[in-house]
């Protein structure tokens, strides 16, 4: 034992000296859902491989598995010299506003959450915006009146989306009906297409013919379904058209992958602050393309579009789920 | 008279096993280009080699040491308290009640009637699964599982509504109030310019779970009701022709086991957190279960699992820190660990147990024929300790 | 004179499980054409040399010859194909289906069950008239009687083509009647030619239909008799090792007040079958009542109702005072109101065979406070409790630390008489006191109980063994289908007329025939 722990011991400094040296770049953190999590994370880590393709350069990851590791990762990588340092999803708020006063010659970036200190840049979307956009084509295809929502958790965040989709919904037929439901309760609802796919049948048994996903990957499951239904359904984060070609609607892109590029690129002097990311500056939006020309008649651009443009100039306000906690068009 | 010493088989077997996983994930991380001695330096000075690494590695042990004996309390009553999950989520709400709602002067005060709480909650939780089971037969396997999605929806309910401030994202509660913060590791072991554990999440509650791991020792071994629990998990026909009563001890048995996963809330959730996060437990109420296999349903063994636990957990960290390696490929390594020493134990067992055997007939050589001996399962709870040899 | 070639012949044979050396350089030949007695205590090695022959396991060394052939016996399909069939104790039947299709069971003719019922139907036709065998081909399993269960057994072994027939313990379920009916089913199977290999404890069995007896001790084969040259008391001396009483010594009884006085108990199980359909008796202290019967007829739930583990209506009186008999959970108010209680399977109600025999000790006493003050256990005084009782009922090893499941069948009994009889109870239940219980034990255990009668103990004593409830019992009473069908004096009656009480024959017929 005693020969085999100084073994150990030797081998332990060895690796210390060589994680020593100071590091320089930026760094990624993913959240929990792992960075191929067909959502948001994914979407970070597209935006991050982006980056260091265009520049040649590499960057730093880690991926959580546990909550004790938020404040563990964003501090080793500060402590190891890196910046900016840029964390996705919003339960990493609390920890980065402890740490981040301790380092503040280091430079953090936050997205889907605000974190109030001079050296971090929270970015946020506009979801109900970009959900606003594509519930208004779910309510113009839909032939039933009747349009279904998909969410992984019950968490504000999701509610968000909903909310937005539900105006949407509204605002062009006022007597739609809108069915929520929610995958499950425990963090392993953004990967069950199997309950997605269920949820999918039951809605299109409610009458459903227009399904938004917001599930992560649960939301495979839900388009899956769909199609194999013959009704039509709308992804989420990226543009998921491609995956059932003529069978999505269409999707709502949420750009975090420019959000992580854009920090990434601009380095270590990433201008802090609260970046909002919505329909005005491209940062969410609905997806056309050549997959879903078929299904986006003219009318139907014409008419996102000019809300579109109402929502940019700020002649339209869709209302924001977190502002009050309440949805005037969808009760939960 | 033992087919082997005690210390065979609870310290020899499980350190085969894990050098057998070890041996396997080296391949592993052979196949994925790294060198297997390196990572297991990383992962060994990651886990062990400083009070930082300390830090982590006891934080993660206290949460399985708490779960680790709540299965294995359950264990000794052969009822299989696969809800360790639930009960301790429950208990993460019972402190944030108490923690949030009541005003707590310091924090003893606030430390014991968190631990109150939770434990209530906890109990209170496995208290329906087991009244299920005692009274209607109800398979506590089926029930204890289905209670964790319950304890899931509701928490989730809780946090999107009435527990969550207005305007935050967060799936959490407000944090506590300073007054119910416990000493960490660095509160209490740094002195003067020395800062030892610094920036980790171990606290105080490591010692609350050894003093529980001395309890339920105690409980198991040197009690009237611990006699009871084990004459009713290794014999019910015996334990009711003994006049105990099954529907007392199915009871009494899950209250405690319900509260001990409960009581891993003072760590996490009250030590760590200070807020109550949705997702809280993350899985701990299901390493709990392999941690008492592993232990073999001994306190002792239960704390030495969760030890081996937490280096898993903490060392897995450092080398996707150090190496980058995915973290599905750590889940192997974990995943090894957990396979041998648990589904695989007896794989190891039977060769050192046919060693021992074959060593003492060499020193004895006229065998006396004696019954045969059937060897113990490993959902049986282990014999008692308080045999001369201890 | 030339025996002709042995049917069976075992050469050397030995195995060890571990460090038990469960057989040990057995050598054996047996004649074609003879009932052949193998007589052992439990765990003499008996029943791992007959899975052994039969292709349960292998030995280490050693062979075995059929017919003179050496043969390999890899499996139980190795062993048909040579011809040897086997009777378990506890069988192997598919309860759930008929007769016919337990028969063919393994044996199946092709993919298409049709043509293989209708060929067994007919064999097992002329099987039935050729050995007495008769069994209705299309009766479900569970609905037959244990005797005839045994009969299917014997007939799947000759549909097998058996020509040497394995029984191991047959007569443990049977009535003495159906004993006998088996006795004559196996002379018939003997004069058609086949060998038979009976495997017993019995003495009286071994004496009354074999040829020629091995005895088995410590896994070794010990003597060799031809059964006409050899007694019982020889038989017993080579089984134990030493000589050993056959008698219980005992005096008269001299009965005192009544202590036991139960009125038309009933019991209905969970399926709704009455188990106990009235049962009334009285038992006075310093005296033995004796319960005789065959097993499954209401003897295990009188003795769960009075030991408090079963619900029951009707009256129950210890010492004038009414008990309760409204739950299962009863155990122990009956040891506080006096009452000990011998169950009837020691392993899984009398023990915990996992504990040491110092937790067993304490076993349903555990709560007194001579065992610990408060919520506390005093190991120490648990296990000098245990070492003393454990030494004064010459348990061996007389080591408190060894788990129960390591002591033989007769020093495991050993420790749950010393825990029952030292409680000094009023009222001592006891159920097959001496069920796998090596002679020498079995002495040992009567002379206790009779002792304890002495005493002024009130002693209900239920047994399948009609030879323990003869000699121990001071009066005898007879259940059958949970009833009780006749009181005798045990000075006044006979295997006979008791044997006719067991099978259900009413008590005014059976006086008759007395």
């Amino acid at each position: 034992m005693t020969k085999l722990s100084t073994f150990l011991g030797a081998a332990a400094s060895v690796a210390l000296m060589a994680g020593a040296a100071l590091a320089e770049g930026p760094a990624v953190i993913f959240d929990l859902g792992g960075k191929f999590d067909k959502s948001f994370n994914e979407s970070a880590y597209n935006g991050a491989q982006r980056w260091a393709e265009e520049t040649g350069q590499s960057y730093a990851e880690f991926e959580l598995t546990a909550e004790a590791q938020r404040e563990q990762a964003i501090r080793r990588f500060a402590e190891q010299g890196y910046s900016p340092i840029i964390m996705v999803g919003f339960m990493s708020a609390t920890p980065l506003s402890q740490i981040a006063p301790e380092y503040p010659e280091t430079k953090f970036v936050i997205v889907d959450a605000v974190v109030d200190a001079p050296n971090v840049r929270s970015v946020v979307f506009n979801e109900h915006e970009g959900s606003y956009l594509v519930g208004m084509l779910a309510a113009m295809a839909s032939e039933s009146g009747t349009v279904g929502f998909i969410g992984g958790m019950d968490i504000p965040l999701i509610r968000k989306f909903a909310c937005g989709y539900a105006q949407g919904v509204k605002a062009v037929n006022p007597d739609a009906t809108i069915i929520a439901n929610f995958t499950g309760t425990t963090p392993a609802a953004w990967n069950d297409p199997a309950r997605g796919s269920e949820l999918t049948l039951a809605q299109i048994g409610q009458g459903a013919d227009v399904v938004y996903a917001a599930a992560g990957g649960t939301g495979v499951g839900v388009l899956q379904t769909a199609a194999d239904n013959d009704i039509l359904s709308i992804g989420v984060d990226s543009n998921q058209n491609y995956l059932h070609p003529g069978e999505v609607l269409t999707s709502m892109v949420k750009r975090v992958d420019n959000a992580v590029y854009e920090a990434m690129a601009a380095g270590a002097d990433v201008e802090t602050g609260v970046v909002v990311m919505g329909v005005a500056n491209d940062g969410v939006g609905y997806a056309l393309d050549e997959h879903n020309a078929s299904l986006i008649t003219e009318e139907m651009k014409a008419a996102v579009d000019a809300a579109a443009a109402q929502i940019a100039s700020g002649e339209l306000v869709v209302h924001d789920y977190m502002t009050d906690e309440t949805c005037p068009a969808l009760t939960f | 008279m033992d087919r082997m010493p005690r210390w065979a088989d609870l310290i020899l077997v499980p350190l085969i096993s894990i050098l057998l996983a070890g041996l396997i994930s080296g391949v592993v991380i052979l196949a994925i280009g790294e060198n297997p001695l390196r990572a297991l330096g990383i992962m060994v000075s990651g886990a062990v080699g400083s009070t930082y690494a300390w830090g982590y590695t006891l934080y993660y042990a206290t949460n399985f040491i708490f779960t680790g004996l709540a299965v294995a309390v359950a264990m000794h009553a052969r009822l299989f308290n696969i809800g360790a999950e639930g009960q301790a989520t429950w208990g993460g709400l019972g402190i944030a009640l108490v923690a949030l709602y009541l005003p707590w002067p310091h924090w003893t005060l606030a430390m014991l009637g968190s631990a109150v709480a939770a434990a209530l909650f906890g109990a209170a939780w496995a208290a329906i699964p087991a009244l299920l089971q005692a009274r209607r037969g109800s398979h506590i396997v089926i029930t204890t599982i289905m209670f964790n999605f319950i304890a899931a929806a509701l928490l989730n309910w809780l946090l999107v509504g009435p527990l969550k401030p207005a305007g935050t994202m967060e799936t959490a509660t407000a944090p506590f109030p300073p007054a119910t913060h416990i000493p960490s590791f660095r509160d209490m072991f740094s002195f003067g310019e020395t800062i030892l554990f610094r920036s980790t999440p171990a606290n105080i509650a490591f010692f609350v779970a050894v003093a529980a791991c001395v309890a339920v020792w105690w409980l198991i071994w040197r009690t009237r009701l611990g006699y009871e629990i084990r004459a009713f998990g290794h014999s019910e026909g015996a334990a009711r022709y003994a006049g105990i009563d099954a529907t007392r001890i199915i009871m009494v048995t899950m209250l405690i086991s319900g509260g001990l996963a409960g009581l891993m809330a003072v760590n996490n959730t009250l030590g760590y957190s200070e807020r109550l996060i949705l997702n809280a437990v993350e899985g701990a109420g299901f390493i709990g279960i392999a941690v008492a296999l592993m232990g073999r349903a001994h306190p002792f063994g239960v704390f030495l699992a969760s030890i081996l636990f937490g280096i898993l957990y903490q060392g897995g960290g450092e080398l996707q820190f150090a190496l980058g390696i995915p973290r599905e490929m750590i889940l192997v390594i974990q995943a090894l660990v957990i396979l041998f020493t648990g589904a695989l134990d007896n794989m190891v067992r039977m060769p050192v147990e046919m060693i021992f055997a074959e060593r003492r007939r060499a020193r004895a050589p006229i065998a006396a024929p004696g019954p045969a001996r059937s060897s113990p399962g490993h959902m049986t709870p282990p014999s008692d300790p308080g045999k001369p040899a201890e | 004179m030339p025996d002709p070639v042995p049917a069976i012949e075992l050469r050397g044979i030995s195995k060890a499980f571990g460090p038990v050396q469960a057989n040990k350089d057995i050598s054996l030949r047996v004649m074609p054409g003879t009932i052949h007695g193998i007589i052992g205590e439990n765990g003499a090695g008996k029943s791992t040399l007959m899975s052994i022959l039969y292709g349960f396991y292998r030995a280490d060394r050693g062979e075995i010859l059929i017919n003179g052939r050496p043969t390999a016996i890899p499996d139980s399909q190795a062993a048909i194909r040579a011809g040897i069939g086997m009777v378990f104790q506890h069988f192997k039947l598919v309860e759930n289906f008929t007769v016919l299709e337990n028969v063919i069971l393994g044996v199946e003719d092709g993919p298409l069950l049709r043509p293989s019922l209708a060929k067994a139907r007919a064999e097992l036709k002329a099987l039935a008239e050729e050995y007495e065998l008769e069994v209705d081909p299309d009766a479900i399993i569970e609905d037959i009687g244990v005797g005839l269960q045994q009969r299917v057994e014997i007939l799947k072994a000759l549909y097998r083509k058996a020509d040497i027939l394995i029984l191991d313990e047959p007569t443990g379920v049977l009535t003495p009647a159906e004993a006998d009916h088996l006795f004559r089913i196996l002379r018939n199977l003997q004069a058609q030619g086949k060998t038979i290999i009976l495997i017993t404890h019995k003495l009286r069995e071994i004496m009354e239909i074999t040829d020629r007896v091995s005895v088995m001790r410590r896994g070794e084969m010990v003597a060799h008799f031809r059964t006409a040259e050899t007694s019982p008391p020889e038989l017993a001396e080579a089984m134990v090792g030493r000589k050993v009483l056959l008698e219980v010594d005992k005096t008269p009884a001299r009965p005192g007040a009544p202590v036991l006085e139960v009125e038309n108990l009933r019991v209905v199980d969970a399926k709704g079958v009455e188990r106990l359909r009235g049962i009334s008796f009285r038992l006075h202290a310093g005296e033995i009542l004796g319960i005789a019967g065959v097993a499954g007829n209401g003897q295990s739930e009188l003795l769960e109702v009075l030991g408090g583990t079963m619900k029951a209506t009707g009256s129950v009186r210890l010492k004038g005072q009414a008990l309760d008999i409204s739950g299962n959970a009863l155990g122990r108010a009956r040891r506080d109101s006096g009452i000990a209680h011998v169950p009837e399977d020691r392993q899984t109600r009398g023990l915990i065979l996992d504990f040491a025999a110092w937790e067993n000790v304490a076993l349903g006493y555990h709560h007194r406070p001579a065992y610990g003050s408060g919520t506390r256990l005093d190991l120490a005084a648990m296990q000098a409790d245990a070492r003393d009782k454990m030494q004064r009922f010459d348990v061996r090893p007389p080591d408190p630390f060894l788990a129960a499941k390591s002591f033989s069948g007769g020093n495991q009994q050993k420790i749950v008489v010393a825990r029952e009889i030292e409680s000094a109870p009023d009222l001592l239940l006891i159920g097959q006191p001496t069920r796998g219980v090596d002679i020498g034990a079995i002495e040992f255990i009567h002379k206790q109980i009779v002792s304890l009668r002495d005493r002024g103990c009130a002693i209900l004593l239920v047994s399948v063994e009609l030879d323990e409830i003869l000699s121990l019992s001071d009066r005898i009473a007879v259940m059958f289908d949970g009833r009780i069908m006749g009181e005798r004096e045990a000075a006044r009656t006979d295997a006979r007329e008791l044997g006719l009480l067991m099978a259900g024959v009413a008590d005014t017929a059976a006086g008759r025939a007395a």
